[in-house]
């Protein structure tokens, strides 16, 4: 008589059990996530708090001047970020001049011309330039690309463009290949993968219609790439040039290597100069004191500069996404 | 010449345009490949393998910057996976419900393009300056904050392919929503999930920026992570920079053994997400 009631107790707890593992699993599983992607949120403000705190003394002395300020002098400690942001606003300039038609190119190429037995290897390998490490661009700028750079195209640039007014200032500079304009041609390779592959994949959406109604106006490829795609992706190819300024603006090794650390203003683009990631990556280990805060402050800018420039990339790749969702409803 | 005549030619030059900045970009990939196979298999030999790094002039190898890389990527990887698969699972399986949840996904793709150098100068100040010495550890979690983005925007691409369906066939099996998430939906994800982790591996291997003011470098043998240690990266830019010859040929095997990792990661990356679709 007892045995049914015996089961049905062990079945009640196993219920009883299994119910409880579930609402205690579901309960630390949950809060596990929540946590852990609230940690994302911490790191970065973690990231602008250290900073802040670690650049305080040196804002504290120099307050604005800081930012107005070209000298940077260990010996007696004082110091000034104009230099090195200028140095990260030219090179990152020099190289959009480079990485964004190239890209641009690249993607049309990809997504217009390109039969598909060779759309994958060619998109894989322009990608995979992106996995190369920084340093392995640096070492092969300095060693291989700066020296030819030196001896074959700077002497061109100087005798032909060195002339022009007002811009021929510009293309001056000791032959030694080592420069800011060598740094920016590295950091304009480097950021190609990026650009190109977003620039690829906002291409890859617009809808066949649109195109093919072009094309049946009678429209060249080019003029259908100008007229049709570009202003339906105009937000999403504005979104990859954002992430590639990004990208150019913090880059460090390879700028690093070829840039030459001088610690100059000058017109000439062929002069050794600096940028704000390489100044950090050649004093932060030697540096104390002020020098150690100012450099904080340095990255401290770097990172906020970046910061706004990413944020408008991802947002203009959002707005983009959120009109697709839109046409697709 | 006629308007006709102008267009076509106006398409046939910026196509061929295109072709030649295709060629543009792939002409450094080989170059740079050349570079380094040319410069980098010379160097290599057995004692890369079975020495330390030498001072200059004298005999060496980079058996413990090569130690030192696979302790700290395998450490950073460690500890930003589990932090990463979190955090997207969250932004895929519970986000609907926070309104925090958009900042994250945004500020983690911010994060995932952040200069590295910045999170070099963060861990600094939180971990090299208390403890008063550089230390593995210290770069170990440098590299774990660029592994989080990457493995969070993966795993949150990946669980977001998953099927609803699946998620409610199990959940009408009576299981609760965390039996779901981790049999279910993570099984169905696993591979594109392990990519992801792959990739991240790729990219901190060859990271230097960020281990120069953590892990910096130690010409001796240590697998203790409380030291300072020796890794390739650094040892590269250290090498390739001084005046020393023979610490430069160094250098080029290492690049070049960093350089074949991180490319047949990523290769393995691709066709392991392509070997699932």
């Amino acid at each position: 008589m007892s045995t049914p009631t015996n089961t049905g107790d062990a079945s009640a707890s196993y219920y009883e059990r299994a119910r409880l593992w579930g609402l205690w699993g579901d309960r630390l599983f949950k809060g596990l996530s929540v946590f852990f992607g609230l940690l994302v949120l911490l790191i970065i403000a973690g990231i602008i708090i250290m900073l802040l705190i670690g650049a305080m003394p040196a804002l504290q002395q120099f307050g604005f001047s800081f930012l107005t300020n070209a000298e940077w002098d260990p010996v007696n400690d004082e110091y000034g970020a104009l230099v090195p942001m200028v140095g990260t606003l030219v090179s990152a300039l020099i190289a959009m001049l480079i990485g964004v038609p190239v890209s641009f190119g690249i993607a049309l190429f990809l997504t217009q011309m390109a039969p598909d037995w060779i759309k994958r290897p060619v998109g894989t390998a322009i990608e995979l330039l992106a996995a190369i490490p920084s340093i392995i661009y640096g070492m092969w700028g300095l060693f291989f690309f700066a020296p030819f750079f030196a001896d074959h195209i700077q002497p061109w640039m100087t005798s032909n463009l060195g002339g022009i007014p007002l811009i021929g200032a510009l293309f001056q500079g000791p032959p030694i290949g080592v420069s800011m304009f060598t740094a920016g041609v590295i950091l304009g390779i480097m950021i190609i993968p990026f650009i190109a592959s977003v620039m690829r994949d906002v291409f890859e959406i617009v809808p066949q219609v649109l195109k093919e109604s072009a094309y049946g106006m009678g429209c060249t490829t080019w003029e259908v790439v100008w007229n049709v795609v570009l202003p339906y992706t105009k937000a999403g190819v504005v979104g990859g040039i954002m992430l590639g300024l990004g990208r150019a603006l913090g880059e460090t090794m390879a700028v690093t290597f070829v840039i030459g650390n001088a610690h100059n203003l000058t017109w000439g683009l062929f002069n050794p100069g600096n940028t704000i990631a390489s100044t950090l990556a050649n004093e932060f280990n030697e540096a104390s004191g002020l020098q150690i805060s100012s450099l904080i402050a340095l990255g401290l800018i770097l990172f906020i500069v970046t910061f706004i420039v990413l944020s408008l990339s991802k947002w203009m790749l959002v707005k983009l996404g959120e009109r697709q969702e839109g046409k697709k409803t | 010449m006629s308007l006709y005549q102008r267009r076509k030619f106006v398409n046939y030059f910026n196509l061929t345009a295109s072709i030649l900045t295709t060629l543009f970009g792939l002409f450094f990939l080989a170059w740079i490949m050349w570079v380094l196979i040319v410069k980098g298999a010379q160097y290599i030999d057995l004692s890369v393998f079975t020495q330390i790094t030498p001072a200059p002039g004298s005999e060496g190898g980079l058996i413990n910057a090569i130690v030192g890389s696979l302790l700290l990527t395998v450490f950073g990887i460690v500890i930003g996976t589990p932090i990463g698969v979190m955090a997207g699972t969250f932004l895929a399986e519970y986000g609907k419900g926070y309104v925090f949840a958009p900042a994250v996904r945004f500020i983690n793709d911010v994060l995932l393009s952040a200069p590295s150098i910045v999170i070099g100068v963060f861990v600094y100040e939180i971990m090299v300056m208390p403890m008063g010495h550089y230390s593995g550890w210290a770069g170990a979690v440098a590299l774990a904050i660029i592994v989080i983005p990457v493995v969070v925007r993966t795993t949150e691409n990946m669980l977001l392919l998953v099927p609803t369906q699946m998620r409610e066939a199990a959940a009408a099996l009576g299981a609760p929503q965390w039996k779901v998430i981790v049999l279910v939906v993570y099984k169905a994800a696993l591979a594109g999930m392990v990519t992801g982790v792959i990739l991240a591996m790729a990219r901190i291997a060859g990271e230097t920026a960020p281990l120069l003011f953590t892990a910096l470098n130690n010409q001796f043998w240590t697998t203790n992570m409380n030291e300072p240690m020796a890794n390739l990266p650094v040892v590269i830019f250290q090498f390739a920079m001084s005046p020393y010859e023979d610490w430069q040929h160094l250098a080029w095997a290492g690049a070049l053994l960093i350089t074949l990792f991180v490319l047949i990661m990523n290769i393995s990356a691709r066709s392991l997400l392509r070997g699932h679709k």
